[in-house]
C-alpha cells in the first residue's frame, strides 16, 4: 500500500495551481464590474451636433449652448478685441496653440474659422470649472493689464478672448475648441467638422 | 428566581456564542489608563456621530431620488413635506460637519500624545484609512442634493484624476460614467454613499477597535500601562473601561448632543459653512458659481491644491498632504511619545503645523487672490516642513525623563514649566481680582442661591 506516503510537493503544486486558476477566474469576473461603470451606450450616443444661429449675436455678446453636456460658448468678437490678441503673446503660455485641442481649421491666432466668431468649450482645462466671461477692460479685480477674456473663479486661471491661457496660472493649456463648421453664413453646427458634413 | 433564570439563559447562550466573553474582553476586563482627559472623548463621540449618520441616512434614503431630474426637488420635498424631514436632514448634514470636527481633534490627540507610535502603528493606519473613506463618503454625499456647489465641487474633484498622466482622462470618465458630471455620476455616488463606503467604514471601525483592544489605549503621559501589573495581571494604572469610561463618555455624549441640537435647531447652515449658499440653486452645467469652494472640512487640502500654480503639481501636493500622514509612525522617531516630555522644538513644530492647517482651512474658503495664494503657498511649506523636520528632531531635542507611573490627566498650571504659563497665571490672577469679575461672580452666586432656595420650597 503506497497510500501511506504523502507527496507534499504534489499537494503544494495542486494547491498553488488551483489558486492561480481561481485568481485568473476572479480577474475575468472583475471585468463586467469595472466595465459597467464606463459611459453607457446612451451617454455615448448623446454626442449629436447642435446648431446655433449667430445672426442675432451683437458684437461683444456671448451665447452658451449645451453640447455633450458641456457648455459651448459662441462670442462675436469686436474688431478692437481681435486687434489686441496679437499684443498678448508675451504673457501667454502657448500663443500659437501648439499644445491645445482644436480642429486644424482653427489653429490660428484668433483660434476661429471666421475671426469674429469665437467658439470654445467653456470648461477650464485645469479642473473643469466654467470660466466667467469678462470682456471689460482693466476691471478692479483683474488688474489694469486685463484686455478682456475669461476668468476661472475656482482657481484663478485666466484666458484671453481667443481662449489662450495666461502664464503663471494653474490651467496648463488653452481652452478646447470643439469641431464646428458654418452651415450657412449665420448658422454654426457644433460637433462636426466641415469636411465631414 | 428571575435572576436565576436570566443566569441560566446567559449560560445557555454562552455555550453557543461567546456573549459574556465579548462583554468581558471589550468592557469589564479591558483596562484603560486612569488619566484620560478631555482629548480622549473624541473616539467614542465619532462612534456616536457615525450612528447618527447611519440612522438618519436610512430614513433620508427612503425619500431621496438619485436622479439628475429629481434629486434637487426630492431634497426640498424631504425638507418641506415629509414629517420631521427637515430635522432628519439637518441631523445628517450637521452630523457630517461635526464628524470631521471630532475626527480632526481625535487625530490631533494622536499627534499630541504620540498615540501612533510603536506598538500602535496599525491602529493609526486603520484610522487613516477610515479618515480617507470618510472624506470619500462626505464628498459623494455632497453631490446628492444636486445643487450648484454639489455639481461644481464634484466636477473639480473628479477632474483631479484627469491630471494623472496617460490614463487620467479615461479614469475620470470611468468614475463619472459620462463625459461630464451627469445622471450616471449621481446614481453611482448614491450607491457608493449609502452601501459601499458605509460598509467599508463599519468594517474598518471593527479593525480599528480590535487593534485598540490588542495594544491598549495610549495616555497623556505616553507610558505603556501594561509594563506595571499587579499580582493578578491587572495594570496598576488601569481601570475597567466599564463602568468608568462608559459613564464618563455618556456624560460627554450628553454635552456633545446639546451642542449638536443647538446647531441643528438654530444654525443648521452655519452661515454657509455647513450647507453652502450656492447649493440652494439647482445644478446648472452651464454656469459655475462665482466663488466655488468645498465644504469647510476639505478647505485645508483644497488650499494646498490651489497654492501650486501647476495642474499636476497641485494634485500631487494635495494627495501628498494626506498620504504623508500614513507615514507618521515612521517619520516621528522620538522614543518619547507624549508632548509632555518632549523638547521645546517639537512643541514649536507641532504648534506651527496646527496653525498652518487651520490657516490653510481659512484660506481655502477665500477667493484665489494673489495675496491669498502666496499665503497658502507659505503655509503649505510649513505643513510639509513639519513632516520633513520630524525625523531629525530626536537628534537635536532634549526630552524630559518619562515617569514610570501615570500622572495627572491635565497638569495643573502651577506645576508647568515655562514663562508663558507664569504669564497666564498672572493674567488669570489679574482677572479674578478685578472688581468686574468679583461683581459678576457675586451675581452668579446670588442666582445660584436663589435657585437653591426655590428648590427647598
Amino acid at each position: 500500500m503506497t497510500s501511506e506516503v504523502v507527496d507534499n510537493d504534489k499537494r503544494r503544486f495542486l494547491t498553488q495551481a488551483a489558486t492561480v486558476v481561481g485568481a485568473v477566474g476572479a480577474g475575468f469576473l472583475a471585468v463586467p464590474f469595472v466595465a459597467s461603470m464606463r459611459p453607457s451606450a446612451k451617454a455615448e450616443a448623446l454626442g449629436a451636433p447642435v446648431e446655433i444661429d449667430v445672426s442675432k449675436l451683437e458684437p461683444g455678446q456671448r451665447v452658451v449652448v449645451m453640447w455633450r453636456g458641456k457648455p459651448v460658448w459662441v462670442v462675436r468678437r469686436t474688431p478692437e478685441t481681435l486687434a489686441t490678441l496679437a499684443t498678448l503673446d508675451s504673457i501667454l503660455l502657448d500663443p500659437l496653440s501648439e499644445e491645445s485641442i482644436q480642429p486644424a481649421s482653427t489653429k490660428n491666432e484668433a483660434r476661429a474659422i471666421k475671426p469674429e466668431i469665437f467658439v470654445a468649450v467653456g470648461i477650464c482645462t485645469h479642473l473643469g470649472c466654467s470660466p466667467v466671461y469678462r470682456p471689460e477692460l482693466a476691471p478692479a479685480d483683474l488688474g489694469s493689464d486685463w484686455k478682456g477674456g475669461f476668468f476661472c473663479p475656482c482657481h484663478g486661471s485666466k484666458f484671453d478672448l481667443a481662449g489662450r491661457v495666461y502664464k503663471g496660472v494653474p490651467a496648463p493649456v488653452n481652452l478646447e475648441i470643439p469641431p464646428y463648421y458654418f452651415a450657412t453664413e449665420t448658422r454654426i453646427v457644433v460637433g462636426q467638422e466641415g469636411d465631414k458634413a | 428566581m428571575a435572576s436565576e433564570k436570566a443566569k441560566a439563559l446567559l449560560e445557555w447562550v454562552d455555550e453557543r456564542f461567546p456573549a459574556s466573553k465579548f462583554v468581558e474582553d471589550q468592557l469589564l476586563k479591558y483596562f484603560a489608563p486612569k488619566n484620560f482627559n478631555f482629548l480622549y472623548f473624541f473616539g467614542s463621540l465619532a462612534v456616536l456621530v457615525l450612528a447618527n449618520q447611519i440612522l438618519t441616512g436610512i430614513v433620508l434614503a427612503m425619500y431621496y431620488k438619485p436622479s439628475a431630474e429629481l434629486a434637487f426637488d426630492s431634497v426640498e420635498y424631504i425638507m418641506r413635506d415629509i414629517s420631521w424631514g427637515w430635522l432628519l436632514r439637518y441631523l445628517h448634514s450637521t452630523g457630517a460637519s461635526l464628524f470631521f470636527i471630532v475626527i480632526y481633534i481625535h487625530m490631533f490627540r494622536a499627534l499630541f500624545y504620540g498615540s501612533f507610535k510603536k506598538p500602535r502603528e496599525l491602529l493609526w493606519l486603520f484610522g487613516m484609512v477610515i479618515f480617507v473613506m470618510l472624506m470619500a463618503e462626505a464628498f459623494m454625499g455632497y453631490l446628492l442634493p444636486w445643487g450648484q456647489m454639489s455639481y461644481w465641487g464634484a466636477q473639480v474633484i473628479i477632474s483631479l484624476f484627469g491630471a494623472i498622466p496617460v490614463i487620467g482622462e479615461n479614469l475620470a470618465t470611468w468614475i463619472r460614467g459620462d463625459y461630464v458630471i451627469a445622471d450616471a455620476t449621481l446614481n453611482r455616488f448614491f450607491a457608493l454613499h449609502v452601501v459601499a463606503i458605509p460598509l467599508a467604514i463599519l468594517a474598518l471601525v471593527v479593525l480599528h477597535l480590535t487593534a485598540l483592544r490588542t495594544v491598549g489605549s495610549n495616555n497623556p503621559d505616553g507610558i505603556e500601562i501594561k509594563k506595571n501589573k499587579d499580582s493578578l495581571g491587572i495594570p496598576v494604572d488601569g481601570i475597567p473601561f466599564h463602568p468608568y469610561y462608559t459613564v464618563k463618555d455618556l456624560y460627554i455624549a450628553g454635552i456633545f448632543l446639546t451642542i449638536f441640537a443647538f446647531i441643528v435647531f438654530y444654525l443648521p447652515e452655519m452661515g454657509g459653512y455647513f450647507l453652502e449658499h450656492p447649493n440652494f440653486d439647482p445644478a446648472d452645467p452651464l454656469k459655475t458659481p462665482e466663488h466655488i469652494q468645498p465644504v469647510w472640512y476639505f478647505t485645508p487640502f483644497y488650499a494646498i491644491l490651489r497654492a501650486i500654480p501647476d495642474k499636476l503639481g497641485g494634485v500631487i501636493a494635495m494627495g501628498a498632504s494626506i498620504v504623508v500622514l500614513f507615514f507618521l509612525p515612521w517619520l516621528d522617531r522620538s522614543p518619547v511619545k507624549s508632548i509632555r516630555y518632549r523638547g521645546r522644538i517639537f512643541k514649536i513644530a507641532l504648534g506651527l503645523f496646527v496653525v498652518s492647517f487651520i490657516a490653510l482651512g481659512v484660506l481655502g474658503t477665500k477667493p484665489p487672490t494673489v495675496t491669498a495664494t502666496l499665503m497658502a503657498l507659505v503655509f503649505t511649506g510649513i505643513y510639509f516642513g513639519f513632516f520633513l523636520v520630524l525625523p531629525f528632531l530626536p537628534s537635536i531635542e532634549t526630552t524630559k525623563p518619562v515617569p514610570d507611573r501615570l500622572t495627572e490627566p491635565v497638569i495643573p498650571l502651577a506645576k508647568r514649566e515655562g514663562e508663558h504659563w507664569r504669564l497666564l497665571e498672572k493674567a488669570i490672577e489679574a482677572i479674578t481680582e478685578s472688581s468686574a469679575y468679583r461683581k459678576a461672580s457675586a451675581q452668579v452666586l446670588a442666582v445660584v442661591e436663589r435657585l437653591e432656595n426655590l428648590g427647598r420650597k
